[in-house]
Formats: C-alpha cells, structure tokens, sequence
C-alpha cells in the first residue's frame, strides 16, 4: 500500500474508493462496480499528472524523502552484479549509513557507494537514516583510493539528509571526514559519476558528489542546508519551510541550468515511488551514459575534468 | 632610525582612525566583563590584558599587525556574479550585503593579501566574521582560489585565517560548491610543494571546516575557539543532552588528534614565521616588530579602504 505525502491526500481518498468498490466487488459476485472504479481510476490518474506536472520545491523536497522511494540498496541489487560488500575504515567501525564495496556494472567491475536510509524502523537505526559518521566518509576514501589504484570507475549514489550531528561524529572529526573524502573525489585517477536519487544533504553529499559528472532523478533535491533548518535561521521559523525550499533553489531543473548537474533522470508519474523498476532502469542507463562519455579519459585528464568543472562552477546565475 | 615610532605607530592609528568613534574609548571584555582602555587592547590584538579571551579581529587589523611593518598587498579577488539566485527570505540578499559593506567597509568575507612576515614572503587569506558571520560564498571561494594561485605564482606558503559561521545560504547550493572549489585551491597548494598553514579563529563551522580550514599541513587555533561541522544546539536537539564544559573548543579538538596547536594570537606571529620558515628550510628569522621591508617586489602598497557605499 502506497503511503501518501500530506499534498496527495485527495488523491488518497480517489484511489481508496477504487480500491474499496474493487474489494466489495470480490466478495459479492453480482456487484457491477467496474464502471465506477474505472471512472475513478481515470480521475485519479488525472490527478496524479496535474500533481506532479508543476511540484513545488517544498513539494520535492518530501517526494525524495518518501519512505517507499528507492533507496541505494535497490539500486545496487537491481543493477549491479558480483556485489561484494566491502566495510570498515580500518580505523574505528564500519558505518552502516553508508553502503560500498566491489561490483559489476554491465559487466564492468567497479565501485560503487551510496548512502543508506533503511527502509523499516529498525533497519533505519541501523543506518542511521542515511546519515554518516566520520567512519562513512573513511570508509568511501578508503574505496575510492583502491578503485584508482587498480583502475575502476567509482559509482556513487547519493541519498542523505546530512552528515550526522552526533558527538562522537564531532570528537571524531566529521569536519576533517567530510574534506578528506572531497579532496579524494578530487584526486582519483578515474572515472566518477554521481546520481542524487533522494536528498543531496550538504557537505554529506559534497563528499560522495563531486564527480566527473554528476546526475539528479527528476524529483531529487541537493542542497547546502535542508528548507526547515535555512527556515529557522533565516526566517526564525522552521514552519516557513516551503518559502526557504522555494528560494534555495534545490530542485534538479535550477541545479542543472545553474551547471552544478549534468542531467536530469525523468521519474515515473507519481514518483520514484510509483515506479520503482522504471526509475532504476532509467538511473542504470543514466549511469552507463555519464561512464561513456568518460571513455578514453587517461588520469590526468580525469583529474583535470573534475577540477575544472567545479574551478569554472557558478560563474552563471540563474538569469543567464 | 627608530623604525618603532615610524612604523608601529602609524599601523595602531590606522587600525583607530578606520574603525572607532571617539565616544567608544573603552571597550568591555566579552568574557571577564573587565573595561578595557580601546587602544591597549587593539595593541594586545583584541585579546583581553585581564583574562586572557580572544575577541574578534578584522582581516584588516590583523594583516597590519601580522605582516612586516604592517605593509602588505592586497590580492584582487575576481567577482562572482552577485545573488546569483535572486535569494529573498526576510530580506533580499543584495540589501543584506549592502547593510554589511556599510558596516565593515570591506566589499566581503574575505581579504587576500602578500607580504612578508619576519622577512618570510608569503600570501595570507583572512575571514571576516563581522561580515555576514563570514559566511562562505562564491567571493571567499574565489579569494581562495586566487590565494592559491597567488601563492603557486609567487613560489610562496598561504597562511589561512578562518572564521565562518558556515556556508552563505543565500547563495544557495552555490555556497555549497565551494567546497569542492576551494580543495581545489588546496591541492594546488599541495601539488607545488607549498605549506599550507591554517589558523582556525572563533568560530569556524559547517562547511568551512569540512573543507579547506581542515586540510592544513599544520592546524592551528586560537584558544577557546569553537572549531566544529555541526552546532553545539543542533547537535544538544539531536541527541538530547547535554554537551560537556569544553566540547568543540580548541583545546578539545586539540585533545582529540584534530589540531596540531593552540596558540595564543599574540604568540601566533612568532609562531608562524618559525613554521613557515622550517618547512621552507630558510635559516631562522628575527622575530619582533620588523620594519617595512625593501620595496623590490612589485609595489606592496598601503591597503586602500574600499569604497563604501
Ligand atoms: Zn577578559
């Protein structure tokens, strides 16, 4: 069963009459309702579009945080073969909220990393619902330098509401994690390709992010802080949440014609969540295009790539 | 020639004449509560004679006390394209910049200057945190930058000052790239063999620390400093207790393997030129106020104070 965001709630009476007619229908045999559960399909269906034709920012911001949207574990069974997870920082523990290891990707063996959120209470405290502690970020430094040692394209696939505020991630040195893991985007002689597909939490996503090329599902968000905390510093109230996602510019349609992403993976009607199959298709192929067009790249040029993407980032606003 | 009263005194009034008026003689420390004759303190560097606490500096105010003679260059910084999201939340972002060149007189968050400290030639970045809490934005992303290249140009050390309450929100995810921008900046650094010292100030946060004022060579902080990714309240409402005496300061940092040293910012001068001059392997330097140094290179010139609008 679907779970409805507060926004789709009249769509969630729509579609739970359909069903309910459907139900009636199955246990009295000579009951006609297809008519009518059609007719309400239709509606919904009509609905669904004219929800998600124009979705707000703030409206985004809950579509890539809904609970049934696929996380990086689908995305790893669904597309990559071989997976072989690899843990630990060598350093102090292996952080769940953030997943990694050896894989194949059409065959290819790569890297691949994500955040994590769990999708049940208790698999979402063992994750730490995405949010990492400085081992994560250790752990990913720890991938990235091995797949450029023996030449491996790293896949990274972002999903975090932030890194954790905790007080261990703080005497651990989450600051230090955090630049660490950038500056080894950086440094890696080999491809990396990104996709935000749920939340782009500031320097928690900074961190697994700064790729060769970097692509956003069509309903994502990345952002350097999330609308309700920008509310509450800017604003004095976290209620003003939907102005702050609205003027931080966090969607993928800003983010792409501010230059900070490449491309955009359309999403199902509905969202992510609606098509889970689909959507990961879509992101597979997204994936094996951005690893094309790095084709033949020696590792200087992969290096000069990524630094001069970022060096040259912004120099446009939203109005050129 | 008695190079103090020629050029010591002139770097105090300067430091009097930009920024005081004259009814603000006496200033109350932040800590101890002790008044405090203006100008004794801004000789001791806004460091508080009684106790000891560090308030804030300028940029400005500390390049004249840093550099030889209080000379030095400034770095011209390139202009990013200004609110670039057309940002409104209260108020709109280009008011809120004008209300903070009003009130500093510096055109951002960032000054960039050359010169030479103990005879040691070096490039230095200062943060200003009186200027929208210091926020990192496009322009400290490219001050940065240029100090890196200045300093690959020039063949010399950057000596970073950092102060942020974190990223500058009205650039939105903007703000956000110049953590990647300014690693750049630093594996520049890097790549030419250069030190790349960093002086982390009260308070550096978010993520600055999380990228180029954690990827020093040598890690500094002024005592007492709040160094941290996350607040200490955010971190209080997050885990729901509260945080012992001390966390996220300087000396617990320090304690915790993330700092190589705490330094007073009266010592931080001496302290810098031994470094840098170490790490260059240069014989060690005469310490104490030095006169401006020989002009040979390209006109350091007295700072102009930009325009204010
Ligand atoms: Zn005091």
């Amino acid at each position: 069963m679907t779970q409805y965001l507060d926004f789709e709630k009249p769509l969630a009476e729509i579609e739970g009459k359909a069903e309910e007619l459907r139900a009636l229908a199955r246990q009295n045999a000579e009951m006609d309702v297809e008519a009518e559960a059609t007719a309400l399909d239709a509606k919904a269906d009509k609905m669904l579009r004219d929800l998600y034709k124009d979705l707000t920012p703030w409206r985004k911001c809950q579509v890539a945080r809904h609970p049934e949207r696929p996380h990086c574990q689908d995305y790893i069974a669904a597309l990559f073969s071989e997976y072989t997870p690899l843990a630990g920082d060598r350093n102090f523990a292996d952080d769940h909220a953030v997943m990694g290891g050896l894989a194949r990707f059409n065959d290819r063996p790569v890297m691949v990393i994500g955040h994590e959120k769990g999708n049940d209470t208790k698999s979402r405290i063992e994750r730490n619902f995405g949010m990492a502690r400085p081992e994560g970020y250790r752990k990913a430094v720890r991938l990235m330098e091995m797949a450029s040692r023996f030449g491996l394209p790293v896949i990274t696939l972002v999903d975090t509401p932030g890194a954790y505020p905790g007080k261990g991630a703080e005497e651990r040195g989450q600051s230090e994690a955090i630049a660490r893991a950038t500056e080894t985007c950086l440094q890696i002689g080999v491809p990396l390709v990104s996709v935000i597909i749920g939340e782009g939490g500031s320097g928690g996503a900074v961190a697994f992010a700064t790729a060769n090329r970097v692509a956003m599902l069509e309903h994502s968000v990345y952002s350097v802080i999330s609308p309700e905390g920008c509310a509450s510093i800017l604003w004095k109230d976290a209620e003003k949440m939907r102005e702050a996602a609205e003027a931080l510019r966090l969607t993928a349609q800003d983010l792409k014609q501010l230059g900070v992403i490449d491309r955009i993976i359309k999403e199902p009607l509905g969202g992510a969540h609606r098509g889970k199959s689909a959507t990961i298709d879509s992101v597979g192929q997204a994936i094996d295009a951005m690893l094309t067009e790095l084709d033949g790249k020696d590792r200087a040029a992969l290096i000069s790539d990524r630094r001069r993407k970022f060096l040259n980032m912004g120099n446009k606003g939203l109005a050129a | 020639m008695n190079w103090i009263t020629n050029y010591v005194r002139p770097r105090i009034n300067s430091i009097f004449s930009r920024r005081e008026t004259p009814e603000n003689l006496w200033q109350k420390c932040d800590d101890c509560g002790t008044m405090l004759f203006h100008r004794e303190l801004s000789e001791n560097l806004n460091v508080c004679t009684n106790c000891g606490h560090h308030m804030g500096i300028t940029p400005r105010e500390r390049f004249l006390a840093l550099f030889d003679g209080g000379v030095f260059s400034q770095v011209t910084v390139p202009e990013p394209v200004s609110d670039p999201l057309s940002f409104r939340d209260q108020k709109k972002y280009p008011d809120r910049m004008k209300a903070a060149q009003k009130m500093t007189g510096e055109p951002e968050a960032m000054l960039v200057a050359t010169g030479e400290i103990g005879r040691t030639p070096i490039v230095a970045a200062a943060q200003d945190f009186s200027f929208m809490g210091g926020s990192m934005g496009m322009y400290v992303g490219n001050a940065i930058i240029a100090a890196a290249e200045e300093a690959v140009r020039l063949k010399r050390p950057l000596i970073l000052f950092s102060a942020a309450g974190g990223a500058r929100m009205q650039e939105g995810i903007l703000s956000l790239m110049q953590m990647p921008r300014t690693t750049v900046a630093v594996q520049m650094l890097k790549e030419a063999d250069l030190p790349y010292i960093v002086v982390l100030t009260h308070p550096t946060t978010g993520g600055v620390t999380a990228s180029y004022a954690m990827l020093g060579d040598v890690q500094i902080a002024e005592p007492n400093a709040l160094i941290c990714f996350a607040g200490p309240r955010v971190i209080e409402q997050t885990i729901r207790e509260k945080l012992p005496e001390g966390f996220q300061r300087a000396e617990y940092l320090l304690d915790h393997g993330m700092l190589d040293r705490v330094t007073p910012r009266t010592e931080l001068r001496d302290e810098l030129i031994t470094i840098t001059r170490m790490l260059l392997g240069m014989p060690p330097a005469v310490k104490g106020d030095l006169p401006k140094p020989d002009m040979a290179e390209p006109a350091p010139a007295e700072p102009e104070t930009p325009a204010k609008e």
